[in-house]
């Protein structure tokens, strides 16, 4: 153990066999850890103690509407992608509980539901991750109200990057500019180096608690050569990515494409079914329930994820604003490559490429985007043509 | 955000589907200031929660008044509350009609169905602060006669020697021998000065879209006229993404918008 006060930005190396280190010391700072693992055969977040559960040696085949876990070769801890989970079901969870109401003498009473939130550490957060909980926080944290749930959720986490040293096959995070290395928004960025008999990670400090932790776990200075075996694992994933989308004036071009066939087109083979808002990792919509207890007495008010895929999502009295599916697939892809640009200044994808992996229907948005890109080139290179 | 608990202090009913509560609040937590055209959130255990307007006078710091209309789920258990019963609050929320930044020139309130739930703070306030415009016009149009709100008011509105009122109904059942048409028929009859008239508009969207075309006939400037919009809401703090038009949270930003500014989105289908 070298005894150098370690400072954000500082660079170590610690081996495979010192990993559980890092699960045992968060554990004892009162973290529950939380990582990847494999469930139903697919890797999704659960809580975890030991770093066997994480899952080693295998790695996902992702593809449009498929999804398959294979061994891998060697005995990497981190050697796949994104799976259907993403950290919002920690941050932003699928049910939690606003108010509760019981019934009193002369009416009724609310009280706050919202609890203490656990202090989680997450573990194999990836680059495009990392964005999204950004991306969420703009949404939550940063405009003229703050959601208190999230806000106290967020303030209590530790993050544990995982920069991708392999792509996915839906991934697209080197179109976008989000990944595949993580470079801001977390404590500890790892990543994993597997060559022979080496196995070790390359440890970035991103902040005061992280090189906190990091001092209690056994370590060595990264040397250039151990420095620059990792950068090269990154720098290659860039060039794998399995799907590319063009940025570039994108937000102009789908404003300019509201009537556009495609939609049509869309609204054929989309099913509705909502899928790709529940994996997408900055989807933030709601909607709110009430649950009356069996006797009456008392009520909770919960809010859900919701998707603007239903039917009902827009209903106001006398009917639903976006009926036809062409209009709400169009709303939920608008969002994310323009509206979003305009309410908060940045994409609301990230290029994680859930959406595509879990559609049902094999729709690929990086598809649907290049066809408007394509067919409104097409259509300036023939007025070019004319001119 | 949690809602505050206030008392029915009254329920007066407007027509066979609307009615007004007055609410009391419990205690000093529950606010009944706004701005006119500002939206609270009202919530009843087991029922949920929804948007609605204030309709009540923002001078008077007694009572919140709220029009409701008993087309939902939770507007109809709403309607069934009595003087005495509770019903939660969260707000006020949204922005507000420009009734202040109108001082100096004509004003013209044109309001459709239950559009005149929003618009009636700001006409209180206009007429309480009477000498600080010019011209005042309230133009009113309903399905039929049997749908008007606030009728007393109305007929008590048209008695002022310094405000013009103007009703018509869509169809005229049931004894009634005013004015019979769209809303957009009294338009060309408004004593306003186009070059100097800020115009209000809060109606279902297809009247205030015709609204909008009459006045640019009259040639009032689009960035004079102000509309409400209404859209699903869940949150009333840009959180739950119900009430997106186009980049627009109609929440937070609005539900008052400066029409030009939401026209382009106003006019696409489906969005």
């Amino acid at each position: 153990m070298v005894n150098l006060l370690l400072e954000n930005g500082d660079l170590v190396v610690i081996e495979q066999s010192d990993f559980q280190q890092l699960l045992d010391v968060l554990a004892e700072r009162t973290y529950q850890v939380v990582g990847p693992t494999i469930r139903d055969s697919a890797i999704i977040y659960d809580e975890m103690t030991s770093y066997t559960k994480l899952p080693i040696g295998w790695t996902d085949v992702q593809g449009k509407g498929t999804y398959r876990l294979k061994r891998r070769e060697d005995d990497a801890l981190f050697g796949y992608t994104v799976g259907p989970h993403s950290w919002k079901k920690y941050l932003h969870p699928p049910v939690s509980y606003l108010w509760r109401t019981n019934t009193t003498a002369d009416g009724f009473q609310v009280t706050t539901a919202i609890e203490e939130p656990p202090k989680l550490a997450f573990i194999g957060v990836r680059a495009c991750e990392l964005q999204a909980i950004a991306a969420q926080d703009q949404v939550f944290l940063q405009g003229r109200f703050v959601d208190a749930d999230y806000k106290a959720r967020r303030e209590n986490i530790f993050v544990v990057a995982v920069n991708c040293v392999q792509a996915g096959g839906t991934c697209f995070c080197a179109s976008l500019k989000t990944g595949p290395k993580a470079t801001s928004g977390f404590d500890l960025a790892l990543t994993e180096v597997l060559t022979g008999t080496n196995h070790y990670f390359l440890v970035e400090i991103g902040s005061s608690a992280g090189a906190d932790v990091m001092q209690a776990v056994t370590h060595q200075p990264a040397s250039p050569a151990q420095i620059e075996a990792a950068e090269a694992l990154v720098e290659a994933t860039t060039q794998q990515m399995g799907r590319t989308l063009e940025p570039l004036d994108l937000k102009e071009l789908l404003y300019n494409s509201y009537e556009h066939p495609q939609w049509d087109e869309l609204g054929e083979r989309c099913l509705g079914c909502g899928s790709c808002t529940m994996v997408c990792p900055t989807c933030f919509c709601t909607t709110t329930h009430d649950t009356i207890d069996v006797t009456g007495e008392t009520t909770a008010h919960s809010k859900k994820w919701d998707s603007c895929f239903t039917m009902t999502f827009s209903y106001i009295h006398g009917g639903n604003v976006r009926t036809p599916l062409r209009s709400r697939y169009r709303q939920w892809l608008m969002h994310k490559f323009a509206t979003w640009l305009d309410q908060f200044g940045r994409s609301g994808c990230v290029g994680c490429g859930r959406c595509i992996t879990w559609c049902p229907a094999y729709i690929d948005i990086t598809e649907e985007i290049r066809a408007i890109q394509e067919s409104t080139n097409k259509q300036e290179e023939k007025i070019g043509g004319k001119l | 955000m949690l809602p505050h608990l206030f008392r029915v202090h009254q329920v007066h009913r407007e027509t066979v589907d609307t009615f007004t509560l007055q609410l009391d609040p419990v205690d000093e937590r529950g606010a009944v200031s706004f701005v006119p055209g500002q939206f609270n959130m009202l919530y009843l255990p087991g029922a949920g929660e929804v948007p609605i307007s204030v309709s009540g006078d923002p001078a008077q710091a007694k009572h919140l008044t709220h029009t409701i209309r008993s087309v939902g789920a939770v507007t109809k258990v709403m309607d069934k509350l009595k003087r005495g019963d509770l019903l939660a609050v969260r707000g006020p929320f949204g922005t507000h009609w420009p009734v202040e930044e109108a001082e100096g020139n004509d004003i013209v309130i044109i309001a459709g169905g239950l559009g005149l739930a929003p618009l009636r703070p700001a006409f209180y306030q206009v007429l309480s602060d009477r000498e600080k415009y010019n011209k005042v016009v309230l133009l009113y149009g309903a399905r039929t006669p049997q749908d008007l709100l606030y009728r007393h008011e109305l007929e008590r509105w048209r008695g002022l020697l310094d405000v013009q009122v103007e009703v018509t109904v869509d169809s005229p059942v049931g004894g009634w021998h005013g004015d019979v048409g769209v809303i957009t028929t009294l338009i060309p009859r408004g004593h306003f000065d186009p070059a100097r008239t800020v115009a209000l508009v809060c109606g279902p969207e297809i009247m205030m879209r015709y609204t909008v075309m009459e006045l640019e006939k009259r040639e009032v400037s689009q960035n004079k006229i102000f509309v409400s919009i209404e859209r699903n809401m869940k949150c009333a703090t840009g959180f739950c993404g119900h009430c997106q038009l186009g980049p627009i949270f109609i929440c937070k930003d609005g539900p008052i918008f400066r029409f030009d500014l939401v026209k382009d989105w106003l006019g696409k289908r489906d969005i």
